[in-house]
């Protein structure tokens, strides 16, 4: 016994600094680089470069976008998660799979088959030209994109909650007399809302950093449809490093502030669950 | 609870809106432009933009945006076939002005459209040697000499890098009186001495000027200017006697001024790079400007007598003819370069 205790408190110290060495070596340091070539010669040269007009533009484009996208994502969400778990429909089990697609697919795929559909050779095209719509090396097209690669983060987060909470109350409170949306605003919204939450955050965190898709949608124009993340890209090919890196500060910046939020509602969540089981 | 929804939603619609207010601005009277370029002419038109805006102020008194689209010259006409709704399109290669004349959005006879085969500004392919040019490397024959380390794009995936190669078969070509077996051997040995052959222009550059690897890199003249700019007195540029002239063309894209009425503004941005000011201004960003007496301006920056041939030279017969025999699979360029 006094052995195995030994033998797993020397295994258990290893395995922690493997991981901390891990995570400090290939995520944080990397981060670290970043921050510390944005500052590198201080804030003013940081500053001119974050306000720069297409800087500036990227940031407000990305952030369109992104609220955009998690919009329809958490709708899309809700709506999906309600489903699959609150009625059982032919091709269920197929659904729950398709939901899951973005997460297979290579987003150049994804951009590939926008262009495709609403591009000039698209067969959407002829129609969209008659109405005068733009999609495709347009801001529709990102947002688009943008929703593709981040659409299963609200719904995967949302399944097992209400799987787990079983029908019962929402069975109840339709007895009750409630309406459909009186039960799903009174009753299964509570249990989920900080699942929710947390697909929501998620799901900006991935949106805001999203390249791969957007940049084949894009067409790059600057101030137009050039999101942070091809701004910073672009600016990276052509030396200009420090602006470059002083933008990919924004996007770190935001990526630790969305995950501390996460650690919140999670905290939050689990303090709620506790209450729930007493 | 409701409070949480409305919490996300709110600022969405919100934003929504806020989206759709570009969108509006477009409908008023400024007028504007899209040019989609290609990547190293980002410096380039940042200046000539503002130039060509003021001069159109100063003219009709409106206000003039030109958006401005860079990116690999090939994939660039690429998305303007799919759509991308540029008025202009200045690129590096004729055929990729070519492809977007094939689907059918440029009408034939584009390249005599404006002076110079549409090419308001020319290039060509230098060395760039480090500091003192240990290695005396001063021709192409250096290049073929033993213990060179010689750094330069896949002609197969990189644009350049075609300049590059077919630089050296004009040189080779003179050099050995038109005899191909004895051409082809010496551009064989100059890939044989190719320490890294990257995939694009820039991965080159970075290979040579960041890394440290190779004694000589094979460059446009403006990039080769541009790594001299990034780290001063590390290197230096050597033009050789003999090499290859490159006509980066602009086009209007016909459907899509046609389409927007843009016809007579795009016509007067691209007729302007051949003013004195956007000769300049071209100059000045190390592309050779094709006015003459511009030119002479900058005798100080270009090696203006060298001897320059052109990719229509009947050594090579176009682009057509030569991308066929050089660079398609099979091509020389496979055999000689079988590694």
């Amino acid at each position: 016994m006094n052995r195995w205790g030994r033998e797993n408190r020397a295994l258990k110290t290893v395995l922690v600094a493997a991981s901390f060495a891990f995570v400090a070596l290939f995520l944080v340091l990397p981060l670290c680089q970043v921050l510390w070539k944005a500052f590198e010669f201080g804030v003013r040269p940081f500053w001119d470069s974050v306000s720069d007009t297409y800087t500036a533009k990227a940031l407000k484009l990305s952030i369109i976008t992104t609220v955009l996208a998690v919009a329809c994502n958490t709708l899309f969400g809700l709506c999906a998660a309600w489903a699959v778990t609150r009625f059982s429909f032919p091709g269920k089990g197929f659904l729950v799979t398709l939901i899951d697609i973005p997460f297979a697919v290579s987003p150049v795929i994804a951009g590939l088959v926008f262009i495709m559909t609403f591009g000039r050779l698209g067969w959407a095209y002829p129609f969209l030209t008659e109405h005068d719509i733009k999609i495709v090396f347009a801001v529709p097209g990102l947002v688009l994109a943008t929703i593709f690669v981040t659409f299963p983060f609200v719904a995967r987060e949302i399944i097992p909650v209400l799987t787990a909470r079983g029908t019962d109350e929402e069975e109840a409170a339709v007895l009750m007399g409630a309406g459909l949306f009186r039960t799903f605003r009174s009753v299964t919204l509570p249990h989920i809302r900080w699942a929710l939450l947390y697909g929501v955050i998620l799901c900006t965190a991935r949106a805001m950093g999203e390249f791969g898709a957007v940049s084949v949608v894009s067409g790059h124009l600057r101030g137009r449809t050039n999101t942070l993340p091809l701004h910073i890209e672009i600016l990276f090919r052509e030396y200009h490093t420090l602006q470059s890196f002083s933008a990919a500060a924004i996007l770190v910046a935001t990526a630790v502030l969305l995950l501390v939020a996460r650690n919140i509602v999670e905290g939050i969540s689990r303090k709620d669950a506790d209450c729930h089981v007493r | 609870m409701k409070k949480t929804l409305a919490l996300i939603l709110a600022p969405a619609l919100a934003l929504g809106l806020f989206a759709l207010i570009p969108a509006s601005q477009a409908l008023s009277d400024s007028a504007e432009l899209t040019n989609v370029s290609y990547d190293p002419t980002r410096e380039l038109y940042d200046e000539y933009n503002k130039a060509f805006a003021a001069y159109y102020k100063d003219k009709t008194g409106n206000d003039l945006e030109i958006v401005q689209s860079h990116g690999g010259s090939s994939k660039q006409a690429r998305t303007v076939i799919e759509g991308n709704e540029a008025d202009v399109v200045t690129l590096a290669l004729a055929i990729d002005i070519t492809a977007i004349e094939e689907a059918g959005l440029i009408k034939p006879g584009w390249q005599s459209e404006f002076p110079g085969n549409s090419s308001p500004y020319t290039s060509t392919i230098v060395f760039l040697v480090r500091k003192g040019n240990p290695k005396g490397i001063k021709d192409w024959d250096d290049l073929a000499k033993d213990g060179i380390g010689v750094i330069t794009p896949n002609p197969k995936t990189s644009g350049g890098a075609r300049w590059n190669y077919l630089a050296a078969w004009a040189f080779a070509d003179a050099k050995f009186s038109h005899d191909e077996a004895q051409v082809t051997a010496f551009i064989k040995k100059i890939f044989d001495n190719v320490l890294v052959l990257d995939t694009g222009a820039r991965g080159s550059t970075n290979t040579f000027v960041q890394n440290g690897q190779g004694d000589v890199l094979l460059a446009w003249e403006n990039e080769a200017y541009l790594a001299l700019a990034e780290t001063p007195g590390q290197f230096e540029i050597v033009a050789p006697p003999t090499s290859i002239l490159a006509e980066p063309p602009v086009a209007i894209v016909d459907s899509n001024v046609d389409k927007k009425g843009t016809r007579e503004l795009a016509t007067e941005y691209l007729n302007y790079l051949y003013s004195d000011e956007g000769q300049r201004i071209s100059g000045k960003h190390f592309y050779r400007p094709s006015n003459k007496a511009i030119a002479e301006e900058f005798k100080d920056v270009f090696v203006l007598n060298m001897k320059l041939i052109t990719i229509d030279d009947p050594l090579f017969g176009g682009w057509g003819p030569a991308q066929a025999k050089h660079f398609n699979d099979g091509g020389v360029f496979d055999q000689i370069y079988t590694r």
